[in-house]
């Protein structure tokens, strides 16, 4: 857990997504969701389409489709939320296999698979191409305001800090013998979490402070680079682009 | 992270209602951005960063409430005693669009509804409880983190229930709403009391060693401010990077 840029997400490796400047892929991620939310569910090759354009991104972008595929894993409770919509929907009802089943239900079940499915596809090949520093330059150079990106910086540094400060503390418990983990010795879990938030918050607090007598004043230096270019943002586009076409060529059909 | 966390998905309320909660969020968020810069000096912006850190963590930890539907601790209150109302509500948001970005948690297009349920409502009645209370409970640690934990479970609750108008308006399924509104606020009553713990400790703690960072007690501190470690540098002045 050294270097503090990557995060549980990021994949590390260089490809042409991953050396695209972070602002022009969060817009293009950004478009690329709105067309996919907006698309009727009934349009079922849209979402097939939406899919190919995404395994395209994968293979530029170098991404083993089994390391997307375990990551994906984080939208499972909506997964299953959408399974209960067809016993639990409105109106007319369909028999299949001796269940009776909601149509409604069923449209509403894929409605919330595809998009979601679609959605978090985007967003993991957003994260596995963008490392954590890159993507708040990016918020930073798309004028996101200065307090975002500071309260962002601060708490990726945190996170680190917090996370080591509480396995320290765990292991510190753990070689005195004591190990809770019921509910009556909450108490030590309670006494645990307000000592690591002081901990945590007087290192960072030195860390802050170092930073300010060198200079600091809210916003991290910029060391390479100017941004995107506009052949950046055109390269990007294709994937909003080719979305939107597909969105209306199944809309107009 | 492994842990399954998850705000509300892309697709789960229709585009022009996250639309319209989109425009909200915008609004309510450029109201903390302008009140919130004054409050952010050399004391609460590494705090801040610590709360958005800490609430990060927090949320994680998940709690299924039915097969589907999980909730998590949202932090918004513990935000408001430790960093003010304003910047508290920027710690929540930074914290679900870093989530969106970085973890693919929460749908982009329902960025907007995630924020207005959390970063705005959970905040805002958590402040509401959080400046009432204070004036009637003492300010001793034992009086914060009463209020803490009270905050916490109303302002959880309330922000659930902002998921509820949400879909009641634009959701894609037409479900039994009064089903969805009694499982959503049995299950944060539950969540809110967990919450409302992990606050009342914290933030006990925090008044306990270090008072001066609890801007919940700021203003009954007016003069002779008591702080044991007082010693933060003034920034320094134009040096080379």
């Amino acid at each position: 857990m050294g270097a503090g840029h990557a995060h549980p997400l990021h994949l590390d490796h260089d490809s042409r997504v991953h050396r695209l400047p972070a602002e022009v892929k969060i817009v293009a991620t950004l478009l690329f969701t709105i067309v996919v939310v907006i698309t009727p569910r009934e349009k079922f090759v849209a979402f097939a389409g939406y899919l190919l354009l995404l395994v395209g991104v994968l293979v530029v972008a170098k991404v083993p489709p089994g390391w997307l595929a375990k990551r994906a894993t984080i939208e499972l409770p909506f997964v299953l939320l959408a399974i209960a919509l067809p016993f639990a929907g409105h109106g007319e009802r369909v028999h299949w296999l001796g269940m009776s089943l909601s149509v409604d239900g069923l449209h509403g079940a894929w409605n919330i698979f595809a998009k979601g499915t679609l959605g978090v596809l985007a967003s993991l090949l957003l994260a596995a191409t963008t490392t954590a520093r890159d993507l708040l330059l990016g918020l930073d150079r798309l004028r996101c305001p200065q307090v975002f990106t500071q309260i962002a910086t601060f708490m990726l540094r945190y996170l680190d800090i917090l996370a080591d400060d509480a396995r320290r503390m765990r292991v510190a418990r753990l070689s005195r013998g004591y190990d809770p983990r019921f509910l009556w010795q909450v108490k030590a879990f309670a006494v645990g979490v307000g000592a690591l938030f002081i901990r945590s918050y007087e290192r960072g607090e030195r860390v802050y402070l170092a930073m300010v007598a060198r200079g600091y004043s809210g916003r991290l230096p910029r060391p390479e680079g100017t941004g995107a270019t506009t052949a950046d943002w055109v390269r990007s586009a294709t994937l909003p682009i080719a979305a939107g076409v597909i969105a209306l060529v199944a809309v107009l059909a | 992270m492994n842990g399954v966390a998850m705000h509300i998905a892309n697709g789960i309320v229709n585009a022009q209602v996250s639309a319209i909660f989109a425009a909200i969020a915008a609004a309510a968020l450029a109201i903390c951005v302008w009140r919130g810069r004054a409050d952010l000096d050399d004391r609460l912006a590494p705090m801040a960063g610590l709360v958005a850190a800490f609430i990060f963590a927090v949320q994680m930890l998940n709690f299924q409430v039915l097969p589907g539907v999980s909730g998590h601790l949202l932090g918004g209150t513990l935000a408001v005693v430790l960093v003010g109302p304003w910047v508290g509500a920027l710690c929540v948001s930074t914290v679900l669009i870093i989530q969106c970005l970085l973890f693919a948690d929460g749908g982009l297009t329902a960025l907007g509804l995630n924020i207005t349920n959390m970063a705005v409502v959970g905040t805002a009645a958590g402040y509401l409880l959080v400046a009432g209370l204070l004036r009637v409970l003492p300010k001793t640690p034992r009086g914060v983190a009463i209020t803490a934990f009270v905050a916490s479970v109303v302002s959880v609750v309330v922000a659930s229930q902002a998921f509820v108008l949400e879909y009641a308006l634009g959701g894609t399924t037409e479900l039994n709403l009064t089903t969805i509104a009694g499982t959503m606020a049995a299950a944060h009553v539950l969540i809110g009391i967990g919450e409302g713990l992990i606050a009342a400790v914290t933030v006990a703690t925090v008044a306990r060693v270090r008072p001066d960072l609890v801007y919940a007690l700021r203003r009954f501190r007016k003069t002779a401010s008591p702080s044991p470690k007082p010693a933060v540098p003034a920034p320094a002045v134009g040096g080379a990077a």
